[in-house]
């Protein structure tokens, strides 16, 4: 079976700091995959390098079988990869329904349609209708997005993510400033995407990555320190002298 | 060769009406379109001076300084400091509004007329160095702008303000906690800037021209200096107004036919090439 | 930026996810349908209000169609243009060189003027792509500067500084001629303006102006999300053009008349009051704004008509002090009666 994602010796420097050192991952497809590590050990920047936020140094990315290390942002996300920010990066002047509308139309090719309302793209309204109310956003769907409280931007956050339909779904720390009990809700939406879409997850929360993955990769200082399943990782004293020990 | 030279003086004025804009860009991230109506003012400062009330000409260039940091500090007291943080659209229609008051205020005041400056004697004529023709008056504009030029790089990089002013700019609130005035440093940088163009208007007054128009006129010239050489350092927009200077100089000289399209297409196609200008750090990303 | 009413109305209850109502609260327009046609109505029947006043009506429509082109750019995409003259001069010029060369008929060079700006615009969005707003205000200012000396040295083909004269229009379609009193050509105007605006309201309820709000609004994101930021700035940069080109033809084709001015920096500034004068964002701000811009230019004109310029500054530095947005909110609640100016809480 092809793997959904892989990096080759992927290297990112900034100036004389190595962000990213050398790293080779393989997440196959429909993978439930984290990725963890102290602060500061380059999880985001893997993930800026994946999504094409930033270029790598060196290395290489294949998604679903083709390289696409040199592609931009808008193409590799045509190609299937959708991803949340740590921070939230939504749109202050739009409502919830025309973001959610509007990432559905984006990913499947019509964000270039102008002969005809966004209120005809019918497959783009009406997942947009389930996801809003999936996350709770459904009375809220025609505000700005501005004024909504946090809580609810988070989850509008990985709702336009998710319309997306992606075929790799990067999730950089979605609980985070997110209540307890929401969390769990959060991750049951995640959980429950078809069974071939891929799932990376970055996340501090341990309950939350070891009820969640299947599959753990700790990075230390920019590089892969291991690699295993959760009951590994979990027993792993390595992971725990470096990692675990600290929280 | 004169014709090079008169391009170095033309651009070492250019730099002293701009730096005062590279300082309120740079470190403030305020676009100020209306700077050239500071540098009017000190124009008609020295103009008022010198043919109504007999001032000597030398006295009335720290004067052109002086009055239009004043009439800076106020605005920047009354208004612009309202206008730091706002969007760049709202700098841009702010300013652009203090410019057609000006413009408008001045012509009723003073009329639409160009403006005369009279030179005393000793800066008229020529003088000819290493084969060279060169006009005193241009000679002297240029010894007044390295000065100026020197003075603001060792008043940024060695001085107490400039240091407090490059932390205030790094960080406004880090710089607050450090008991720096950063509205008070702000402030001073503005009158500063002014005056710095103020004193540009008054020395330029005769070799630019002088009338109500002159802000709009000169308005692209200054941002030319400002984009082009970027707003990290002195030397950079220094070198840009240099090169514009010559460049316009030798354009108008060589095939006047183009006028300034010269100017236009070279500032387009250079910001094409350094969206963040010719000599600024490379920013990631 | 400023919608009145938009999103503010509806924001109670729990709504089922119904895709009928879904596409109905996606598809409301930025007014309210009432208050478009109530707009529309005031437009045509001001003309037999005030038949007199035929020639102002055209240049407001004019105008208006000028200052809506830029919303486009400024309110959609969030591009800051000082050079939007570029493509209001390049529009007037070709018509207006078109008609003198002989091709006289209105709407094949309504059309070609329209093309020709359509033409820069297209060319110059590429110089706009990158780099800061400072950058780009630089460049849109550059580009209208460049092509005042380009209109100014060719002066054999425009007229130069003294303008172009002997524009004589046929009678539009061949039916309606031109009279002095710009009764044929208000309406021309204001039909070019209604299909203009027609088209602009479409394009801003499709997925491509929901794309353009979202570059806007945060252009990492609308990247991530599959949308070609650089493609459609490019798309929306040239449409706008077109419409600026529109805009002057008209001017050019209606007063018969085309002088370096309409290239001059004093008329991009004047667009973009208008604009943030009647709002941002909502498409009918720049015909509000042209309306209370060229109403009050006429009446202060009366008064000092060389001073104007004064007030139009005065105007700018008002606006931004109090706030666009409450301004432009304020003037739509004081349009119908004049109410609740001085006096009001003391806040």
């Amino acid at each position: 079976m092809t793997a959904a994602l892989e990096t080759h010796g992927l290297v990112k420097r900034f100036g004389g700091l190595v962000a990213t050192n050398d790293v080779s991952l393989s997440v196959g497809k429909g993978a439930r995959h984290a990725l963890i590590g102290p602060n500061g050990a380059g999880k985001t920047t893997l993930i800026n390098l994946l999504t094409g936020v930033l270029a790598p140094t060196s290395g290489r990315i294949v998604v679903g079988g083709k390289d696409v290390t040199g592609l931009t942002a808008h193409q590799r996300a045509r190609r299937g990869i959708a991803r949340t920010f740590q921070i939230n990066q939504l749109f202050p002047d739009m409502t919830p329904l025309e973001t959610v509308v509007l990432a559905h139309a984006a990913a499947h090719g019509r964000a270039g349609t102008f002969w005809q309302p966004a209120s005809r793209e019918r497959a783009s309204v009406e997942r947009a209708g389930e996801l809003l109310s999936r996350f709770g956003l459904a009375d809220v769907m025609s505000r700005r997005v501005s004024s909504l409280p946090y809580g609810k931007q988070r989850l509008l956050e990985i709702a336009v993510a998710i319309a997306a339909d992606p075929q790799v779904l990067l999730l950089d720390e979605p609980a985070a400033g997110v209540p307890e009990d929401e969390r769990h809700e959060i991750l049951s939406i995640v959980e429950s995407l078809p069974a071939d879409v891929t799932v990376v997850l970055i996340e501090h929360d341990m309950d939350l990555v070891f009820s969640f993955a299947g599959r753990i990769t700790v990075l230390v200082g920019g590089a892969v320190f291991t690699e295993g399943s959760v009951a590994e990782i979990a027993a792993n004293p390595d992971v725990r002298r470096v990692y675990l020990g600290e929280g | 060769m004169t014709i090079i030279f008169d391009g170095i003086a033309y651009g070492m004025l250019l730099f002293i009406l701009a730096c005062g804009l590279a300082l309120t860009l740079g470190l403030m991230n305020f676009i100020n379109l209306a700077h050239g109506a500071f540098a009017m003012a000190g124009g008609y400062v020295l103009v008022v001076l010198t043919q109504r009330a007999g001032v000597p000409f030398l006295a009335c260039l720290p004067l052109a300084f002086l009055v239009t940091a004043l009439i800076g500090a106020l605005l920047e007291r009354t208004l612009y400091q309202h206008l730091y943080g706002r969007s760049h659209l709202d700098q841009v229609l702010f300013s652009v509004g203090i410019i057609f008051m000006a413009i408008t205020a001045v012509q009723y005041v003073m009329g639409s007329s160009q403006q005369i400056v009279r030179l005393p004697d000793w800066l008229q004529g020529r003088v000819e160095i290493a084969g060279i023709g060169m006009g005193v008056y241009r000679l002297f504009t240029i010894a007044i702008c390295a000065v100026v030029a020197i003075a603001l790089q060792v008043g940024l990089v060695r001085t107490r303000f400039g240091s407090q002013l490059r932390a205030a700019v790094d960080d406004p609130t880090v710089a607050r906690g450090l008991g720096i005035n950063v509205s008070l440093v702000f402030a001073v940088t503005f009158a500063v800037g002014s005056g710095l163009a103020g004193l540009g208007g008054a020395l330029g007054a005769e070799l630019l021209g002088l009338d109500p128009v002159f802000p709009l006129r000169y308005m692209i010239y200054f941002l030319v200096v400002v984009a082009v050489g970027g707003t990290t350092t002195i030397t950079g927009p220094l070198l840009a107004a240099l090169i514009l200077g010559i460049a316009d100089v030798l354009g108008k000289y060589y095939v006047p036919q183009l006028g300034a399209f010269i100017i236009y297409t070279l500032m387009v196609l250079i910001l094409l090439w350094r969206p963040n200008g010719l000599f600024s750090r490379a920013v990631a990303r | 930026m400023s919608a009145p009413s938009r999103a503010a109305d509806q924001s109670s209850g729990a709504i089922p996810a119904d895709g009928g109502v879904l596409a109905h609260t996606l598809s409301r327009p930025p007014l309210p349908l009432a208050a478009e046609i109530a707009i529309w109505i005031v437009a045509v029947g001001a003309f037999f209000v005030v038949p007199d006043r035929a020639l102002l009506l055209n240049e407001i429509a004019i105008l208006g169609l000028f200052a809506m082109s830029l919303d486009l750019v400024l309110g959609y995409a969030g591009i800051v243009s000082l050079g939007h003259a570029a493509f209001f001069g390049a529009g007037a010029y070709v018509a207006g060189m078109l008609a003198v060369n002989g091709y006289a008929t209105p709407l094949p060079g309504l059309l070609a003027a329209g093309l020709a700006a359509a033409l820069i615009g297209f060319l110059s969005s590429f110089l706009i792509l990158r780099g800061s707003d400072l950058t780009r205000l630089m460049i849109t200012l550059g580009v209208a500067l460049i092509l005042l000396e380009i209109a100014n040295r060719f002066d054999d083909w425009t007229g130069g500084a003294d303008g172009l004269y002997g524009v004589a229009m046929d009678p539009v379609l061949g039916l309606f001629e031109f009279d002095l009193y710009g009764h044929t050509a208000y309406f021309y105007s204001l039909s070019v303006l209604f299909l203009c605006v027609l088209v602009a309201r479409l394009v801003i309820a499709s997925p491509f102006g929901l794309s353009l709000r979202a570059i806007r609004g945060n252009r990492l994101r609308a990247a991530h999300l599959g949308i070609g930021t650089s493609r459609h700035l490019v798309a929306v940069y040239t449409l706008s053009a077109f419409m600026a080109g529109l805009a002057g033809a008209l001017n050019a084709q209606t007063t018969q008349f085309v002088s370096l001015e309409v290239l001059d920096f004093h008329r991009s500034a004047d667009v973009l009051l208008m604009l943030v004068l009647g709002g941002t964002g909502y498409l009918y701000g720049g015909l509000i704004g042209a309306v209370v811009f060229k109403v009050l230019q006429t009446l202060i004109s009366d008064l000092t008509p060389q001073y104007w310029q004064f007030w139009i500054g005065l105007l700018l530095v008002v606006l931004v002090l109090v706030g666009r947005d409450r301004m432009s909110e304020r003037l739509g609640a004081l349009l119908p009666g004049r109410r609740r100016g001085v006096e009001g809480d003391p806040a």
